[in-house]
Parts: C-alpha cells; sequence; structure tokens
C-alpha cells in the first residue's frame, strides 16, 4: 500500500469515528448523562485494567475470527450473511465433543477445537452448494441456515443435551473442567485462542496477498465471467472460500464454548458474525486492518457494559456507537464510489465499438 | 414542423460516439438513420429522448430549442422513443402499463384509461385485452402497445430503434404500415435500423453514420451500392503474400445448432485447418458469437458434432477445450476476458497457470514485464487493467494466450482500436497463423475480414448463408450478402 491510500485509508476511518464520538456525546447529552465521564467508563471498562483487557480481548477472539474469515468470503465476492450460523455450528459441534470425548484437557481442547472448525465448515459448505448447485443466493441461504443453526442449539439446550432434571434455554450443563479452556493469570487471559487468532489473521492475510489461490479467488469474486474463461473452477474457489470462512467461524464457536461460556447457550455467537461483516467493510476488506477494528469495537461493547452499571444508562449506547460508526463509513464510501463512478456509468456498450481516441 | 439537431458531441471517455453530429428530420417523412453496429446511432437517438445529455450541440422542434436532462423532458416536448427491447412492464396487465408514466394526477382514472386504449388501438387495429398480463403478450405486440402509449401521451416525434428485432414477418408488415400512416398523418418518424433492405423498404430519406458522424444523406429508393459504400467506407483489398499450405483440420464442426435466447441456429458446419484463417461475417447477433463459443465448449449445441484435432469434444467443458489449446478471446475485453481490479502481473500469473501455492513476487513483476516488452503494451507490471486504454487491453489478452495455443477464437480482434493499433494486433496474429496456429474472428469490419481471411462465412439471422473465398469476393458482394441481400 502507498503512503497516498494508506492515509486515505486512515481518513476514511479517522473521519467517521470523530463524527460518530460527537453523535454519542450528543446522545449523552441528551440523555442527561455527562457526557465525558461516559467516554471515560467506556475506556477504564474496556483497557482500564488488566482484567478489563482480558475481557475485551476474549470478545475480540471471535470477533476477528469471524472477521478474517469473512474477508475471504467478500474475497470471492459472497456475502456471507451466514457467518453467525456457522459459529453456532462450531459451537454445537465442539460442545458434542466436550460430552463424548474422554481424555485430557490438551487431546479434549484440541479435538473440540477441530470439531469447531469442522463444524462450521460443513455448515457453510452447506450455503455453498446452495449457491453454486441449488442457484440460491448466498444471502439469504445463509440467513436461513442462521435460524435452523440457533433453532438447532436450541432443540439440543432443551432436548437431548438438557441440564439433570430441568431443561432451560439458559444452556447445558457445564463442561467437565478438561474442557474449559487454560487461562494464564490472575486477569484470566486465555492465551491460545488470542495465537489462534493471530496466526488466523496472519494466515487470511499471505493467503490474499501471497498465494495463487488468493489470486484466483479475487478473480473469482471480481470477474467470474473472465475468471472461468482463464480456467478457473469458480465453483471450487466459491466453496473454497466458503469452507475457509466457516472454519474460521466453527473455530470462533469452539473457543465461546470452550473459553467463555463452559456450556452452549441458545444465542451463543452473540452477533459477533454480523459484527464481523461490519467490522470487514470499515476495514475496506483488507486483512492488515481487521485486528485493530475489532479490537475497537470488542472495546467499545465490553466498556460500555460500564454504562449500565455506573451511569444508570443503557449499555446498548454502544451498540449505537458502533452502528452510527459504520452507516457513516459506508454512507462517505458509498458517496466515494458514486464520483468516481458517475463518469463511467453512462459508458454502455457502445464504447466497445467505437474508435479509440488519443 | 421539423426537428433538427445540429453539431451534437458526445464522449464517453476517450470514444468520441458522437462527433459533431448535425440532422435535420422533416414532418411527413419517414427519416431513416442507417449505420453499421457501433456508428453512433443509438447514441444519438439516446440524446434525442433525453435518456442521455449531449457534451455539446443543440435540439430544436419547429423552431423551438430543447433542454432535454431526462427521459421525462423528452415526453414532455413529444418526443417518443420506441427502445430496442420494449420497455413493457412483464407481470402489469396491458392496461396498467399503458397507464404508466401517466399525468402527474394521484389518482389513476382507469376506466378513462381502458377507453383511450381502445381509441388508440382501434385506430392502428390493435387488438389489446386490457387486463391481460403483459407477459403473454409477443414483443411484436408488446411494441404496438408502447406506441400506442407513446401517441396517447403526446408523441409527435417518434424514435424507433431498431424496432424489427424478434418480431415476426407479419408484425412488421403491421409496424411498418402504421409508420407510414403516422408519417403521412405528419409525425415525425425516426426509423433507426443497420440493415439496408428495411431502410430501402420504408424510408423516404435516409442518413447513413459511421464512426460516430454523418457520412451521407440520399433520397429514398437509392441505390444500395451507394447505401453499402457509406455504410462501410470504400474498402480496399490488398494482396498478401502466399501463406504457408494448410495443415491438419485444428476444429471440425459438424451440422450443429445452437440456441441462445430468441436466436436458433440453422444446422451450422465448418472444419479449419492448421494455419487458416477463417472470417465470420455478418450483423451482430446473427450467430456468429455463438459458433465461436460453441466452438470454444461454452456454448452446448443442441445437436450435432465438435471434434477438436480429431478427438470429440462434443458437450464436454470449456476446460477441455482449454487443455486442447483453444482460446477464446470475447469482445468484452472488460466484461470476460479481463478482471477489474487486478493488475498486468497478477493477469499475467493467473493466465500463466502455472503450479505452487505462493506467489514469488518478484519473478511475477519480471514475467509481467516480459509481456509487457514483447507485447508493447503502454503499462506497468502494477496498473490496472481497467486503466489501459483498449488496444492494450487487447494487447494484454494476446499475452495471455499460450504461444502454443492451437486455435485462437476471437470476436471483433480490433473492434475499439486506432489503425496502428489493430495492424499490430494482427501482425502478431499472423505470426502465430504461420507457426500453424488457426484462426477463426468474428469481425464487423469488411476489410478487415478481406484482408486477413483464407475463407469468410457470412451469417444472416442463424444461418451460415455463404461461405466465400476472400481471395475471390468483394465488399460490395460482403456488404449486401451481410444485409441479407444477395447481388445479382
Amino acid at each position: 500500500m502507498n503512503a497516498h491510500s494508506w492515509l486515505a485509508r486512515v481518513g476514511t476511518i479517522a473521519l467517521p469515528v470523530v463524527i460518530a464520538f460527537a453523535v454519542a456525546l450528543l446522545l449523552l447529552q441528551l440523555a442527561d448523562a455527562p457526557p465525558f465521564e461516559a467516554l471515560g467508563l467506556i475506556w477504564e471498562g474496556s483497557v482500564g485494567s488488566a482484567a478489563k483487557i482480558s475481557d475485551t480481548l476474549s470478545a475480540w477472539v471471535p470477533l476477528t475470527l469471524a472477521a478474517a474469515g469473512l474477508v475471504v468470503t467478500f474475497a470471492a465476492g459472497l456475502w456471507n450473511i451466514g457467518v453467525e450460523g456457522q459459529i453456532v455450528a462450531g459451537a454445537v459441534a465442539a460442545t458434542w465433543v466436550a460430552r463424548e470425548l474422554p481424555g485430557p484437557a490438551a487431546v479434549l481442547i484440541t479435538a473440540m477445537l477441530l470439531a469447531g472448525i469442522v463444524g462450521g465448515a460443513l455448515w457453510a459448505l452447506l450455503a455453498g452448494l446452495l449457491k453454486t448447485r441449488g442457484g440460491v443466493n448466498e444471502i439469504f441461504g445463509g440467513l436461513g441456515l442462521d435460524f435452523v443453526a440457533s433453532g438447532l442449539a436450541i432443540y439440543l439446550i432443551i432436548g437431548p443435551w438438557k441440564r439433570e432434571g430441568v431443561a432451560s434455554t439458559s444452556g447445558t450443563d457445564l463442561f467437565r473442567p478438561e474442557a474449559w479452556m487454560p487461562t494464564v493469570g490472575r486477569a484470566q487471559f486465555a492465551v491460545i485462542p488470542i495465537l489462534l487468532t493471530v496466526g488466523a489473521v496472519v494466515l487470511v492475510y499471505v493467503l490474499m496477498r501471497g498465494t495463487r489461490f488468493g489470486l484466483r479467488l479475487k478473480a473469482v469474486g471480481k470477474n467470474p465471467r473472465s475468471a472461468h474463461l482463464l480456467g478457473i473452477s469458480t465453483e471450487r474457489y466459491t466453496l473454497a472460500a466458503f469452507l475457509l470462512c466457516g472454519g474460521l467461524a466453527g473455530l470462533a464457536g469452539a473457543i465461546l464454548v470452550s473459553g467463555v461460556f463452559h456450556k452452549l447457550v441458545p444465542s451463543v455467537s452473540g452477533g459477533y458474525g454480523f459484527l464481523g461483516i461490519l467490522v470487514v467493510l470499515l476495514a475496506g476488506y483488507r486483512a492488515a486492518w481487521i485486528a485493530p477494528i475489532s479490537f475497537f469495537f470488542a472495546a467499545v461493547a465490553v466498556g460500555s457494559t460500564q454504562l449500565s452499571l455506573r451511569l444508570d444508562l443503557d449499555s446498548s449506547l454502544g451498540g449505537v456507537l458502533q452502528g452510527v460508526l459504520v452507516l457513516l463509513v459506508i454512507l462517505l464510501g458509498g458517496w466515494r464510489a458514486r464520483r468516481t463512478r458517475r463518469r463511467m456509468v453512462l459508458m454502455g456498450p457502445e464504447r466497445l465499438m467505437e474508435p479509440e481516441g488519443p | 414542423m421539423s426537428l433538427e439537431l445540429q453539431d451534437i458531441h458526445k464522449s464517453f471517455g476517450p470514444v468520441r460516439a458522437n462527433d459533431g453530429v448535425s440532422l435535420s428530420i422533416e414532418a411527413g417523412t419517414l427519416h431513416g438513420l442507417l449505420g453499421e453496429n457501433g456508428a453512433g446511432k443509438s447514441t444519438l437517438m439516446k440524446i434525442l429522448s433525453g435518456f442521455i445529455s449531449a457534451d455539446a450541440g443543440r435540439i430544436a422542434l419547429d423552431g423551438t430549442p430543447l433542454t432535454l436532462s431526462s427521459p421525462r423532458d423528452g415526453i414532455r416536448a413529444g418526443i417518443g422513443m420506441l427502445h430496442q427491447d420494449p420497455l413493457v412492464f412483464l407481470p402489469f396487465s396491458v392496461l396498467d402499463n399503458f397507464l404508466i408514466g401517466s399525468g402527474r394526477r394521484l389518482r389513476l382514472d382507469r376506466e378513462a384509461g381502458r377507453r383511450a386504449l381502445e381509441e388508440t388501438a382501434g385506430r392502428f387495429g390493435f387488438s389489446f385485452y386490457p387486463d391481460a398480463p403483459a407477459r403473454t403478450l409477443t414483443v411484436g405486440e408488446r411494441q404496438q402497445l408502447e406506441i400506442a402509449r407513446l401517441l396517447w401521451l403526446g408523441a409527435r416525434v417518434l424514435i424507433l430503434d431498431e424496432p424489427t428485432t424478434g418480431i415476426s414477418a407479419t408484425q412488421r408488415t403491421t409496424l411498418f404500415e402504421i409508420l407510414r400512416s403516422l408519417a403521412a398523418e405528419g409525425m415525425i418518424v425516426a426509423f433507426v435500423s443497420h440493415k439496408l433492405e428495411e431502410v430501402e423498404e420504408l424510408c423516404d430519406r435516409v442518413t447513413v453514420m459511421r464512426r460516430g458522424r454523418v457520412v451521407g444523406e440520399s433520397e429514398m429508393p437509392a441505390p444500395a451500392e451507394r447505401l453499402v459504400e457509406m455504410m462501410f467506407g470504400r474498402v480496399l483489398v490488398e494482396s498478401e503474400p502466399t501463406p504457408p499450405p494448410f495443415g491438419e483440420p485444428v476444429l471440425e464442426v459438424d451440422a450443429i445448432t445452437l440456441r441462445e435466447r430468441t436466436l436458433t441456429t440453422s444446422e451450422l458446419s465448418v472444419s479449419v485447418r492448421e494455419g487458416e484463417i477463417v472470417g465470420l461475417a455478418g450483423l451482430e447477433g446473427s450467430g456468429q458469437r455463438m459458433l465461436l463459443r460453441a466452438a470454444a465448449g461454452l456454448l452446448q449445441p443442441e445437436s450435432g458434432r465438435v471434434r477438436v484435432r480429431g478427438r470429440d469434444l462434443t458437450r464436454r467443458g470449456y476446460r477441455d477445450f482449454l487443455r486442447a489449446g483453444i482460446h477464446y478471446l470475447p469482445a468484452g475485453r472488460l466484461e470476460e476476458g479481463l478482471v477489474p481490479g487486478l493488475t498486468v502481473a497478477e493477469h499475467v500469473l493467473l493466465a500463466r497457470g502455472a503450479m505452487g501455492f505462493f506467489i514469488d513476487g518478484a519473478a511475477a513483476r519480471e514475467d509481467a514485464r516480459g509481456a509487457i516488452a514483447d507485447y508493447a503494451i503502454v503499462g506497468t507490471p502494477e496498473s490496472t487493467v481497467e486503466s489501459l486504454s483498449g488496444g492494450n487491453q487487447q494487447r494484454l489478452l494476446l499475452a495471455m494466450t499460450p504461444p502454443d495455443a492451437r486455435l485462437l477464437l476471437m470476436e471483433h480482434p480490433t473492434r475499439g482500436l486506432d489503425i496502428e493499433s489493430a495492424d499490430w494486433v494482427w501482425t502478431r496474429l499472423l505470426e502465430r497463423r504461420d507457426r500453424g496456429s488457426a484462426i477463426v474472428f468474428a469481425s464487423a469490419d469488411l476489410d478487415e475480414l478481406l484482408r486477413y481471411s483464407d475463407r469468410i462465412l457470412v451469417f444472416f439471422s442463424g444461418r451460415a448463408v455463404k461461405a466465400l473465398d476472400a481471395r475471390e469476393t468483394t465488399g460490395e458482394e460482403l456488404g449486401h450478402l451481410i444485409g441479407g441481400k444477395e447481388l445479382v
């Protein structure tokens, strides 16, 4: 990336961030809350102490994993709305392993993570096959599969996997301790998930920048017709993108059940998938930017829980902040694209038939 | 009453689609606008109907200057455009389609509309069921509905853009009768076509366009030779040195029928040998593109066989054809050939199809520099393909085609290129031919067809009407055959 486009990217993020904060301040003012104190609380509550940073990181992990996967599907020109269901599928698969597989923690947790990857990947493959073989747009197929996945989780929780004695939507029984993701220190840093997430981001970055696979994937995403004429199997690459994204989303699901909830809960994905889509949009579909942007989102989400505790405000203010931010970024991006496209939009097919100018 | 267009200019990027067009159409005459595809007719008519705005120039109706910035302005000024594909909302009823775009009042008076529809339809002998869904209408009937609607909206000028595409012979006769009676009533009727035959049959006066300019005007009837010459320019054929003798057959197409959208071809057969160049002539959409795509494995024939170098590849996939050394270079370079957003270096990488997971960035740049030097592409390895000019995009496509390709299937290999680029492209193609590659290309440029082909196959509405020896035919004969007329 050269200096100019780097600046432009910072600009497209910084400007909306400033405006989004201004809107948030205004909202706080309207709610009769001291605006700067509130922002201070969000800061305190997200990165104010080692324990808070640990909390923020445990939200950062699934968000970043989902976003990393989505970079791949977006590159292939796919709107993988099904990412949310793929997280759930990974969580279900990992839960099954946690319940069924004996053995020490090292074996069990490895198996759970692998099961999560496989579960998410298969769930994504379903959306992919619906698209390539059934002609179902991935947005609708994915959305449908999201509902199916969450239905499946709820069925398992109140059905076959219900707690001893009572069936409750609060979740299954807690896993046995060997299935709990180990943490480090008093602040309980989940080192393994953090390392896996960093690894996933690096993997996606390298894949998209330095490999033939990534290049072909981009070709399929940007112009499937040309890609086909170049001899690239568009179906194979579409499915591969789904598998990769589903695998990473499923890994996020496995980490959530093993490291955060220690059981399967109905809304295990908690919207990380959808939020991941926003992160990728904000990052301009580039892997390099998703880690910091995810961290910002995670910090706002975790920090704003302080607002309800300390200022008696609703913690959804954090959500408002995120939403305004994304809207502004998309608005600015759309406005910019419109300006550059205006000169091209009327260039009908005739331009190909006319003599060439100087 | 008359419609005056003065010095109309319209450019799309570097392309001058209309380059100082002046035109005057008198009421009561059926005025034809003739020219081959890409001559700038449609652009001019879109400007006239308000669909796009001219960069410069004046339009006046009956002496009153018009400012047209949207089709709505066009309708208000009394200019009605019948588009090539009638603008009919298929799920709506006939009546709703008729009423759409009418009036500015909130309430829709269906009963008054029904009477108006019946009256207008009665005047021209159309018969519609107002409540039938529009999807039950044939293309010709949709056109009739659209004409009725435009007249009811108060059109004083009627523009028809290639109106005979896809309608039956009877409907064509009806359409022509209507146009004659409208002109007789004092309407201004502009009939846009690339079909010589129709203009000869229908029009009182004709304006011929070529390459964005008006190249001639004539009262009708006029000698066909003169119109052909105006449309295509004077065709000069130069003799070429004798090419090497042909080798084994590369492509054998045996009685295939093809179907795509509304066009079904008759049984097509052609055999192409090593070192041979076959040109496909004909108006756009007469079946040439379908034959090329079938020969590339991109369009499955309904019947018949396709053999490549003796192997039967009928109904095999595109990738099998690719492996057999068949390469297809489409006309839509950015739409089907290249991937906008990716760079020259990335294209060269994609085309090489090399194995290995990781990309060696330095080697890739080196490779791209080689291709840029070999094919004289103006650009760098980091240039995105959409930033290249049309000629350089074509050069890149050629660079991406492996040198050992056995058969090149090309659509309009030099369309949109300046003469220098076009010559350069053909020099490279002839080099490949001399090394034993066969070439089949479709073109609208008679000069190109005559100069480079060994044989020319002329297409007319899905049929290969004639196979010509390029050395023994003339531009005039070719022009007539393309227009669907035998030269007597």
